[in-house]
C-alpha cells in the first residue's frame, strides 16, 4: 500500500501546512503570528491555487479565529487553525468553548515564549499551561513528527468516543523554521486513515431548529464536564489505537511514549519535543562513555499516559526531567509535577529531577545536559528523592 | 553509540539580503536528494538588509538526533568579504576544519587574516562569478560551488538540481553557469 517513500525538505511549520493539505479541510481560520505564520501563509496559497477546496477565513485576532472554528465546527464541518504563544492565550477563553461544545478541531501550536519581555522564540509553556481545557494535547521533536500529527489529531479529536478538540506542538525556530527531510503520504493514504468527511452525530443546518451552547446552571453543568473527562480518557485507547493503526500505514513507528535505550538503563531522561532529540544525542554520548542511561519522549501530553510513564521508569534509580518551559512557585516544574503524581506511592520508581530550562529559544546543548545528567545523579546519590532546579542562564 | 563523527556542522556567514538562509537550505535539499539526513535553519534575530547573519546546516549520512544551534561548526562559508573587518568568523571553527571565503585578492593575503587558525583555507571570487555570470552580487550559491568542490559534502548534480528547481528558467541556469565556475576556480 505505501508503495515507494517520497521523501521532501520541507520546515516543521511547511509540513504542517503540506499534511493538512491532505486532509483538506472544510474550514480553516486563523490569524498569522510568528513562528506559526508559514502554516497559515502556504495554506492560504494552496487555497488561493485551488489545490484544496476549504474556505479560508480570514479573522481580525485569534479569539475570533478559534470562534470562527467554533461555529464552523457545529455545522458539521472538519476544522483547522494554528496560532503560538500570545495567540494561544488570546484564544484561552474559546479553548473551553470548544472542548465544551465538543467541537473536534484540530489546532497547531508552533511553541513560543509568552511576552515580557517579548521573545519569538521556542519554549513550550503556551501549549501546557492549556492542559485543562478538555483538549488533547500532543508533542512533536521534529518537522516529521509535525506531519504526521498533524494527520494524528483528526483521527483522535473526531472519534466519536473522543470529539474533542486537539493541539500538537512543535518548538518554534528549532522545529517551525528548520529543514528536515520528511517522509509524506499519499492522498490515498490519508483519504484511506480519515474518513472523507467527519462522521456528525449532531449538528447546526438551516432546515432543522436547534440551540447549542445554551445555558446550564447547577442543575446540568457537572454532568456535562464529566463527560468531557470520560471522553478525555477513552482518548488515551483511541490514541494508542491510531499510532498503531498510523505506524502500519506509514512505516513509521509511533507511540504515545518513546522509549530509548531505556531496557538495562539505570538514569533516564525524560523530555518532550525538541530537547527529547538532544537527550537522545546525549544518551548516544554517556553510553560511550559507560553510562547506563536512557531517554522516554512523551508525545501524548493530555490525556497523560500515567501508567506507560510508570512501566518505562519502573527501576531506573534517577530520572531528569527536561521541561522547556516556565513555571513559578510552583512544587515542581509542569511535567515533572504530572509525573510525581502519577509515580507517587508506587515502588521502585526514580527519584526526579526537574531542570528548567530553555526559555525563550535559549539553547541547552549537550555538554550542559550531560552537566544536568551528573546532578541528578549527585542527588541520587546522597538521598534527594525530589528536586527542581533552573539551569542554562547566567547566575 | 550513532555515528557521532559522522554529523557535519556548516555555518554560513553573510550579510542581510544576502541569500545565506537560501543557501543553507539548498545545500540541506541537496543533501536530502542524496539520502542523507538534515537540520538546517536560520539564525533568526533582529536583522535588517546588510547586518551580519548567518544560517546552519547539520548533515549526515545517517539519521542523528540533536536539535541545537551550531555552535562548533566544522565548516565556515563567509559569503561577504567586508565581513572579514567585522565579525569573529573563525568563532568555534573545530581545529582542522575548513573555511570557505568569497574574496577576489590573493590567496596569500587572505591567509594573512586567519594567522594562528588551524583550518583549511580556500578562497574564490565569488562577487566576480555572480556579478559576471548572473548579472547581480548575489554569491550565496556561488559560494556553494566552491564549498562542495573541498569538502564533498554533496555532489555537484545534486546542487545543480534543487537550484533549477528552486529558480526556474535564466535565473536557475544562470546560478548553475556560476556554481560551476566557482567549484573549478576555488583554490
Amino acid at each position: 500500500m505505501s508503495g515507494v517513500r517520497q521523501v521532501v525538505g520541507m520546515t516543521g511549520d511547511e509540513a504542517v501546512a503540506h499534511a493538512v493539505k491532505l486532509v483538506n479541510p472544510d474550514v480553516v481560520a486563523a490569524y498569522p503570528i510568528t513562528p506559526q505564520t508559514i502554516i497559515v501563509e502556504r495554506y492560504s496559497d494552496f487555497v488561493n491555487n485551488g489545490e484544496v477546496d476549504t474556505s479560508f477565513i480570514s479573522v481580525e485576532s485569534e479569539h475570533s479565529a478559534m470562534s470562527a472554528c467554533v461555529g464552523a465546527s457545529l455545522t458539521g464541518a472538519r476544522v483547522f487553525t494554528a496560532t503560538a504563544s500570545a495567540g494561544l492565550a488570546l484564544m484561552y477563553e474559546i479553548l473551553y468553548v470548544a472542548s465544551g461544545m465538543r467541537c473536534p478541531i484540530v489546532l497547531a501550536v508552533a511553541n513560543r515564549a509568552f511576552s515580557a519581555p517579548i521573545n519569538i522564540h521556542g519554549e513550550c509553556t503556551d501549549q501546557l499551561v492549556c492542559r485543562d481545557a478538555s483538549w488533547v494535547s500532543l508533542f512533536g521533536e521534529s518537522a516529521q513528527e509535525a506531519y504526521d500529527e498533524t494527520i494524528l489529531s483528526f483521527k483522535i479529536a473526531e472519534h466519536p468516543d473522543v470529539m474533542l478538540p486537539a493541539m500538537f506542538g512543535i518548538e518554534g525556530f528549532i522545529v517551525t523554521h528548520a529543514l528536515e527531510r520528511v517522509e509524506t503520504l499519499s492522498k490515498q493514504q490519508v483519504e484511506d486513515f480519515i474518513p472523507a468527511s467527519r462522521i456528525v452525530r449532531d449538528r447546526f443546518c438551516p432546515d432543522e431548529n436547534k440551540t447549542f451552547g445554551s445555558l446550564v446552571l447547577q442543575d446540568y453543568y457537572m454532568e456535562i464536564k464529566r463527560q468531557q473527562e470520560e471522553a478525555m480518557q477513552n482518548a488515551y485507547k483511541v490514541t494508542e489505537d491510531a499510532m498503531q493503526e498510523f505506524s502500519e500505514m506509514s512505516g513509521r513507528k509511533m507511540e504515545i511514549i518513546e522509549k530509548y535505550q531505556l531496557e538495562d538503563a539505570d538514569y533516564a531522561f525524560v523530555s518532550y519535543g525538541a530537547t527529547a532529540g538532544n537527550a537522545k544525542a546525549v544518551v548516544d554520548r554517556l553510553r560511550a562513555k559507560g553510562e547506563k542511561v536512557g531517554a522516554l519522549k512523551i508525545r501524548l501530553f493530555r490525556p497523560f499516559p500515567s501508567m506507560d510513564i510508570f512501566q518505562a521508569l519502573s527501576g531506573i534509580k534517577a530520572a531528569t526531567i527536561l521541561d522547556r518551559s516556565a513555571t513559578f512557585g510552583s512544587p515542581g516544574t509542569i511535567v515533572q509535577t504530572d509525573i510525581a503524581s502519577a509515580l507517587y506511592g508506587k515502588e521502585n520508581v526514580p527519584s526526579l529531577h526537574g531542570y528548567i530550562n530553555g526559555l525563550g529559544g535559549r539553547v541547552l546543548t549537550l555538554p550542559e545536559i550531560e552537566e544536568v545528567y551528573e546532578m541528578s545523579k549527585e542527588y541520587n546519590n546522597i538521598g534527594m528523592t525530589s528536586t527542581t532546579d533552573w539551569v542554562g542562564y547566567r547566575k | 553509540m550513532k555515528n557521532l563523527a559522522e554529523i557535519t556542522d556548516v555555518r554560513i556567514n553573510g550579510r542581510g539580503g544576502q541569500g545565506a538562509v537560501t543557501a543553507s537550505r539548498l545545500l540541506a535539499e541537496a543533501a536530502i536528494i542524496e539520502g542523507q539526513y538534515v537540520h538546517a535553519f536560520p539564525n533568526f534575530g533582529p536583522e535588517r538588509a546588510g547586518a551580519p547573519v548567518t544560517s546552519f546546516a547539520r548533515i549526515s549520512p545517517e539519521p542523528f538526533y540533536e536539535k541545537t544551534e551550531v555552535y562548533e561548526p566544522h565548516i565556515v562559508v563567509v559569503i561577504d568579504p567586508t565581513l572579514l573587518d567585522d565579525v569573529p568568523v573563525v568563532e568555534g571553527l573545530r581545529d582542522g576544519g575548513t573555511i570557505v571565503v568569497n574574496y577576489d585578492g590573493e590567496k596569500d593575503s587572505l591567509v594573512k587574516y586567519f594567522e594562528g587558525v588551524h583550518a583549511n583555507i580556500y578562497k574564490v571570487a565569488g562577487s566576480i562569478i555572480a556579478t559576471e555570470e548572473i548579472g547581480r552580487n548575489v554569491p550565496n550559491l556561488v559560494m556553494l560551488g566552491a564549498l562542495i568542490k573541498v569538502t564533498k559534502l554533496v555532489e555537484i548534480e545534486s546542487l545543480k538540481k534543487v537550484t533549477l528547481n528552486r529558480f526556474k528558467g535564466v535565473l536557475g541556469e544562470k546560478n548553475v553557469v556560476a556554481i560551476n565556475r566557482a567549484f573549478e576556480e576555488v583554490e
